[in-house]
C-alpha cells in the first residue's frame, strides 16, 4: 500500500494536526517506510494461526465490583482546564 | 412510482449500574456539573479503565432477553473522533467482536405479528454533556459551550437492528416492545426524559418491489419515540421528493429538529465517518464462558411473552387483554397484586384495570409507574360490591374518587353516603313513586314490551342517585308490576 500526500492530509485532519509543507513531505516518506516495514509481515504464512485480538493474550476478564467511590472534587477536576465557567469546562461553541 | 421506506435503528440504552462502566464514579442523574468525575472518565493521561462486572451482566441479560447469541470472545475497541464531550478523543466501544449478535424482537403491529432482527448488541461508554446557551443552560456566552462530564462513562448498550422496519409507526411499535422487554429484564431505568434511551435512525427509500437498498441518511441521538416517528416520516418524504425530481440522496448525517419539524444536514466535517477503530490495549479481552452465560440466563426475570401466556393460562384472560396488561411492567405488577388480593375473579380485576383504570390514566396522561390507586384499594372496591355495600355503578364513582384523592374506598363510601340501599321497604316506596310517575312505560311493560323494565329500573336508580341495589330493584319492580 502506498501512502499519498492526500492520505497524510486526511489523517492529519482527523487528528486535528496542522502540518507544514515540510512536515507533510516528511510524514509521507516516513509513513511509507513504516508501512513497507509492516508489509514484510505479509510474507509470513499465517494460515491456521489464530489472530491476536489483544496484545495481552494471557490476561482476560478483568472486571471490578459495581461500587461508587468519589473521584475528584470539582476544583481539582477543573484545575487544568484552559477555560472554565459555572463549574464546567468551557470550549469553543460547537453548534451553529 | 410508489416508494417503500426502509428503516434500521441503533438504540442506545443506559444501564442502571451504580457506578460507571470503566471507573467508580457515580452514574446518578442530575448532579451538579463535574462532581461525578475522576481521571478515567475525564480522559486524563495515565488513567486505567477497568470494566464494571455489573455492566457486563446487565448487557448480557439484555442480549439474552432479546434472543441474541452471546459471543465466546469479545473485546473493546477505541472509536476515534474529536468532539468536546469526548475527553479522550476516542470512545471505548466494541467494533468487530461485539458482546452479542443475531437476536430478534417479536411484536404485534396493525394486528399482525412482526419480527425485527437484531444484528448486534455491544457495550460502550456514554459521552459527556454539552450545554449551549440557547438551551437556556448555564452558558450565557454565545461563543462558548460548557461541558459536564458526569455522564461521561455511564455504561451503554447499543442495540443495532437490521433494516427490517417499513414505517414510522412500525418503528414506534418496535421501540415500545424493546422498551417493555428491557423493563422486564430490569437493566435500565429507561427514563426518556433523562436520556436513558436514545436512537440513531437510518432511513432510505426504494421503489416498491425493488430488492436493493437506496442510499441512507442517519439521524443521530433522537430522544423521544414521537421524534423518531416524525423524523422518519419527514425524511422518507424528503428523499422521495429529491428522487422524484431526478436528484440523488447523499449519504450523510442529518439532525432532527423537533421544533421546526425538519431534518437538517450537518456540516461535512462532522460527517467524516473515519473512526480508525483499533483494540483498546488498556482493556483485556473477554473470554465469556458458557457457565457465565447460563448463570445470567438462569437469573433472567420473567419476560413479557411468558407473562402474557401465564395470564391466559392461570387467570383465564383473553390473549389480547393479557397482551395489553403485560405490555407495561407497572400495569402488570398492579394487576397481579390486585388479582392476588381478589382471587375469586381475576377477570373482573383485569376488566377494571383495562377499562376504568386505563381510561382515567389516559385522560390524565399519567405515567404507568404513577398509578394513583393501590391494588388493595381496587380489591377492596370489588369486595364492597360483593358484600352488597355498593352497587357496581357506584363502585365506578368510588373508584374514580379513590384515583382522584387516594382515599380508601370504605372511607369514600362513608363520607359520601354511597352505601347501597337494599332495604326493601325504602325501595318499595321509591318504586311506587316511579310507577305512578311513568304510566306509559308501565303500560308498555304490561302489554309485553319487556324493554320498558330497563327504563323503570333506570328511573329508580336515578331517584336513589345510583345507590339502589339493582338486583333488589328488579325483583321488587317485577312484583309491583304484576
Amino acid at each position: 500500500m502506498q501512502i499519498r500526500r492526500e492520505d497524510v492530509d486526511h489523517v492529519a485532519d482527523l487528528a486535528r494536526l496542522s502540518l507544514s509543507e515540510e512536515e507533510r513531505e516528511k510524514m509521507t516518506r516516513e509513513l511509507n517506510s513504516i508501512l513497507g516495514h509492516v508489509d514484510k509481515l505479509n510474507e509470513l504464512k499465517t494460515d491456521g494461526v489464530q489472530p491476536t485480538f489483544h496484545v495481552l493474550a494471557s490476561l482476560k476478564n478483568v472486571t471490578r465490583k459495581d461500587e461508587v467511590i468519589h473521584g475528584l472534587d470539582r476544583d481539582r477536576a477543573l484545575q487544568n482546564a484552559p477555560s472554565q465557567k459555572s463549574g464546567c469546562f468551557a470550549v469553543p461553541k460547537t453548534v451553529e | 412510482m410508489t416508494w417503500e421506506t426502509i428503516i434500521g435503528l441503533e438504540v442506545h440504552v443506559e444501564l442502571k449500574t451504580e457506578s460507571k462502566i470503566f471507573c467508580n464514579c457515580s452514574t446518578r442523574f442530575g448532579g451538579e456539573p463535574n462532581t461525578q468525575v475522576c481521571p478515567v472518565c475525564l480522559g486524563l493521561p495515565g488513567a486505567l479503565p477497568v470494566l464494571n462486572q455489573q455492566a457486563l451482566e446487565f448487557a448480557t441479560r439484555a442480549a439474552l432477553a432479546l434472543n441474541c447469541q452471546i459471543a465466546g470472545y469479545s473485546k473493546f475497541d477505541r472509536k476515534n473522533y474529536f468532539y468536546p464531550d469526548l475527553p479522550k478523543a476516542y470512545q471505548i466501544s466494541q467494533y468487530d467482536l461485539p458482546l452479542a449478535e443475531h437476536g430478534h424482537v417479536d411484536f404485534i403491529f396493525g394486528g399482525e405479528p412482526r419480527r425485527v432482527r437484531i444484528r448486534r448488541i455491544h457495550l460502550e461508554e456514554d459521552a459527556g454533556k454539552l450545554l449551549h446557551s440557547e438551551d437556556g443552560g448555564l452558558s450565557a456566552d454565545a461563543n462558548v459551550s460548557l461541558v459536564d462530564f458526569n455522564r461521561s462513562g455511564v455504561p451503554l448498550i447499543e442495540i443495532v437492528s437490521e433494516p427490517d422496519l417499513r414505517s414510522g409507526e412500525e418503528a414506534r411499535a418496535y421501540l415500545n416492545r424493546l422498551k417493555t422487554i428491557l423493563a422486564y429484564a430490569d437493566v435500565s431505568h429507561l427514563k426518556m426524559e433523562e436520556g436513558n434511551l436514545r436512537a440513531d435512525v437510518n432511513v432510505s427509500v426504494r421503489p416498491t418491489g425493488s430488492t436493493e437498498f437506496g442510499t441512507r441518511t442517519e439521524m443521530k441521538n433522537v430522544s423521544s419515540f414521537r421524534a423518531v416517528v416524525r423524523g422518519i416520516e419527514y425524511e422518507a418524504e424528503r428523499q422521495v421528493k429529491v428522487l422524484d425530481e431526478g436528484g440523488s440522496i447523499r449519504q450523510e448525517t442529518r439532525q432532527w429538529n423537533e421544533t421546526k419539524g425538519v431534518t437538517i444536514a450537518l456540516r461535512s466535517k462532522e460527517e467524516a465517518h473515519d473512526y480508525r477503530y483499533f483494540p483498546d490495549p488498556d482493556l483485556p479481552a473477554l473470554d465469556i464462558s458458557r457457565d457465565f452465560v447460563e448463570g445470567v440466563r438462569a437469573n433472567l426475570p420473567e419476560l413479557p411473552d411468558a407473562r402474557q401466556a401465564r395470564y391466559v393460562r392461570d387467570y383465564g384472560l383473553r390473549d389480547v387483554d393479557a397482551g395489553i396488561l403485560t405490555s407495561d411492567l407497572s400495569l402488570a405488577a398492579f394487576f397481579e397484586e390486585a388479582a392476588g388480593l381478589y382471587p375469586k375473579d381475576p377477570k373482573a380485576v383485569a376488566n377494571w384495570v383495562l377499562g376504568d383504570l386505563l381510561r382515567i390514566m389516559n385522560a390524565r396522561a399519567a405515567e404507568s409507574d404513577e398509578i394513583p390507586i393501590t391494588p388493595k384499594q381496587l380489591a377492596d372496591t370489588l369486595m364492597l360490591i360483593d358484600r352488597g355495600t355498593i352497587s357496581g355503578k357506584i363502585a365506578k364513582t368510588v373508584f374514580e374518587e379513590t384515583m382522584a384523592t387516594g382515599k380508601d374506598p370504605e372511607v369514600i363510601v362513608k363520607e359520601k353516603g354511597l352505601v347501597q340501599i337494599s332495604d326493601t321497604s325504602e325501595l318499595e316506596k321509591v318504586i311506587a313513586d316511579v310507577i305512578a310517575a311513568n304510566p306509559q312505560p308501565v303500560a308498555d311493560f304490561r302489554s309485553g314490551k319487556e324493554t320498558a323494565l330497563g327504563f323503570l329500573v333506570g328511573q329508580v336508580m336515578k331517584a336513589t342517585r345510583g345507590k339502589a341495589n339493582p338486583g333488589i330493584v328488579n325483583e321488587l319492580l317485577m312484583k309491583a308490576l304484576k
